[in-house]
């Protein structure tokens, strides 16, 4: 046998349940071929464990305090496959929109689980990333996102999605402006715009996405174009088409 | 215009196109016993007086549906049928005048219009006896609408209270807490067999007694919390140290009856929306006191304001307020408040005691 072959994988547990983790930790357990990295208790350790330890597979819970398992996803990026374990059988679109290799239901019984670890080999042997934006974009139609996750460092923080003032798009990343900081997070404009309630949230200019209830006035600038004046004294470009948006918007809510 | 005939529907079409025909039997025997009057004379107006003039008696109709029976007071209901049917008197009396004075040419009836002065009294009479035949009729046929509205009334409502109670139920057997509870034994199996047997014993007194319970209108209060503390025993064995309960319980209280299962709602809540979303855990708190024949309920917990809304909040919370209202009307309440990282519900219902039948 090769070095490659014998080289174990590496899995991590997160479960906010003691005894929970311990079922997933003894079904596998049963396989020399892998070996448990960490267990964690919440979404803010999965997030840093994985960092860490960088594993090859991940056992995740979905209802979790402050950080969901999608929400964990959402920040930990798309190499890691991933195995959902959880007792509620209605998150399973949204776990294979995602790309998850595997939905089990708890209580988990082991041909289950050895018939979901033999999908996550296969993933893990053909090597096909899923794109961030698949896992972004992964929201039942008519629901929008409550608030955003973002990652700095193995730091994250939650931003409601009504302190959100605005966001600016740079490159492959956007801006997120709340509370008077501002947050890099890796995913475009547009699909961020895709993410919030079309109500609340317009798009004024090709690089700028506003909270409308943070919109204190608009003043004209230039030929053709206007600046929005925001509550905190932020200025932003309104470009012609986003000013039609914005009108379009106002006029609906009266 | 639907209205309920007393008759069944065919057996009512047919009665109603040949009811001309006693009526105007009636108007025979009475024009022609008075004397002074040919067989035929009187035929050929009785007959078709009461053809034409049937109509004229579903004004009575309208008459009795403007002045409900029972929403009227007497003089005015006597009022106003008095003079409807003077009017239809008056009205049928110049419906065989006019028919007396076409048809007193014809070569059988030479001098009819004659013979028939002095008796245009008698169709008078008989128009004002058929317009309060009328009204009776319709009277009745109403009465009998309204008895069957009012049993349709009352069977919807028991349906409703029915609904809710069924709904209590289903809500109660949560498959969350159920799969949750499966797999927490699933690992004890391994763990420590004997708290497997623990819990699976729990589990078990709880589905037995939660169904038993189901099939009282109410039970006493310590048996409910018997039921709230064995959910709060086997979430314990789920959460660890996480899940902490605090009880401040008067003994007046454990008296007091509610329906089942009223709570469960919402200690549910207390640990799926609360507990369960804090990364330290939290406190459960069961409250319960009897004043001035009130009885007040208030289960308290810690919770994570931050948290999303999760999906079917405010389920459980209606659950519990159509069961309180299909039971005490307006007597009984569930207030719900939260003050920075606590959450509280309080019921509050009339303090019944009592035997449980």
């Amino acid at each position: 046998m090769s070095a490659a072959a014998e080289k174990k994988l590496r899995a991590l547990i997160v479960d906010d349940e003691e005894l929970a983790r311990f079922v997933v930790r003894e079904l596998v357990e049963a396989h020399n071929e892998i070996e448990v990295v960490a267990e964690c208790v919440n979404g803010f350790e999965a997030v840093k464990a994985v960092a860490e330890h960088k594993p090859d597979l991940l056992f995740l819970d979905v209802q979790m305090p402050k950080l969901t398992g999608f929400d964990v996803l959402e920040l930990i990026g798309t190499d890691t496959p991933v195995i959902f374990v959880t007792a509620y059988d209605e998150f399973a679109m949204k776990a294979f929109e995602v790309h998850a290799v595997d939905y089990l239901l708890k209580p988990v019984g082991k041909e289950r689980f050895e018939a979901a670890l033999e999908r996550a080999k296969e993933r893990i042997a053909s090597k096909t990333p899923v794109p961030a934006e698949v896992i972004a974009a992964a929201r039942p139609p008519g629901e929008f996102a409550e608030r955003i996750v973002v990652k700095d460092g193995t730091r994250v923080t939650l931003i409601p999605c009504s302190k959100l003032d605005y966001a600016e798009s740079q490159d492959d990343y956007v801006a997120l402006a709340s509370e008077g900081k501002k947050h890099l997070k890796q995913q475009t404009i547009a699909s961020l715009e895709a993410s919030l309630d079309p109500k609340l949230f317009v798009r004024i200019h090709r690089s700028y996405l506003v909270n409308l209830e943070r919109v204190a006035r608009i003043e004209p600038y230039g030929k053709d174009s206007r600046m929005a004046i925001l509550a905190t004294g932020a200025r932003l470009p309104v470009s012609k088409t986003g000013y039609a948006r914005l009108k379009a918007l106002l006029d609906e809510r009266g | 215009m639907a209205m309920n005939s007393l008759l069944p529907k065919n057996l009512s079409k047919i009665v109603f196109r040949i009811l001309w025909l006693p009526m105007g039997g009636f108007l025979f025997v009475l024009l022609n016993s008075t004397g002074g009057m040919k067989a035929l004379d009187a035929a050929v107006i009785a007959y078709p007086v009461c053809l034409f003039g049937q109509f004229t008696l579903i004004a009575a109709k309208y008459s009795c549906k403007s002045s409900p029976i029972e929403r009227t007071n007497a003089a005015r209901l006597l009022g106003t049928h008095v003079l409807a049917s003077q009017i239809m008197g008056v009205l049928w009396y110049s419906l065989a005048r006019t028919l007396v004075y076409m048809i007193s040419f014809g070569p059988q009836l030479q001098g009819l219009d004659q013979r028939f002065s002095g008796k245009g009294v008698l169709v008078y009479i008989a128009g004002v006896a058929f317009y309060w035949l009328s009204v009776l009729y319709y009277y009745v046929v109403y009465a009998r609408e309204n008895a069957m509205k009012a049993e349709a009334r009352v069977m919807e409502t028991t349906m409703l209270a029915r609904d809710a109670e069924l709904k209590a139920l289903k809500a109660q057997l949560n498959p969350h807490f159920l799969f949750n509870s499966l797999n927490s034994i699933s690992a004890l199996t391994s763990i420590d067999p004997a708290r497997a047997r623990d819990m699976c014993v729990l589990l078990g007194d709880f589905l037995r007694t939660t169904l038993r319970v189901g099939e009282h209108p109410v039970i006493p209060f310590s048996e409910e919390l018997g039921l709230l503390e064995r959910f709060l025993s086997i979430e314990k064995v789920r959460f660890g140290p996480r899940l902490r309960t605090e009880e401040a319980i008067e003994e007046d209280a454990r008296k007091c009856l509610l329906p089942p299962l009223l709570l469960q709602p919402l200690i549910e809540n207390a640990v799926a929306r609360g507990i369960a979303n804090l990364p330290e855990g939290g406190t459960v708190r069961i409250e319960a006191r009897c004043t001035n024949g009130r009885m007040f309920i208030t289960i308290e917990n810690s919770f994570d304001p931050d948290a999303p809304p999760r999906r079917g909040n405010g389920m459980g919370l209606r659950n519990v307020r159509e069961r309180l209202e299909a039971r005490y009307g307006k007597e009984a309440s569930l207030r719900v408040t939260s003050d920075g990282d606590k959450f509280e519900a309080t019921v509050t219902l009339p303090a019944e005691m009592g035997v449980v039948r």
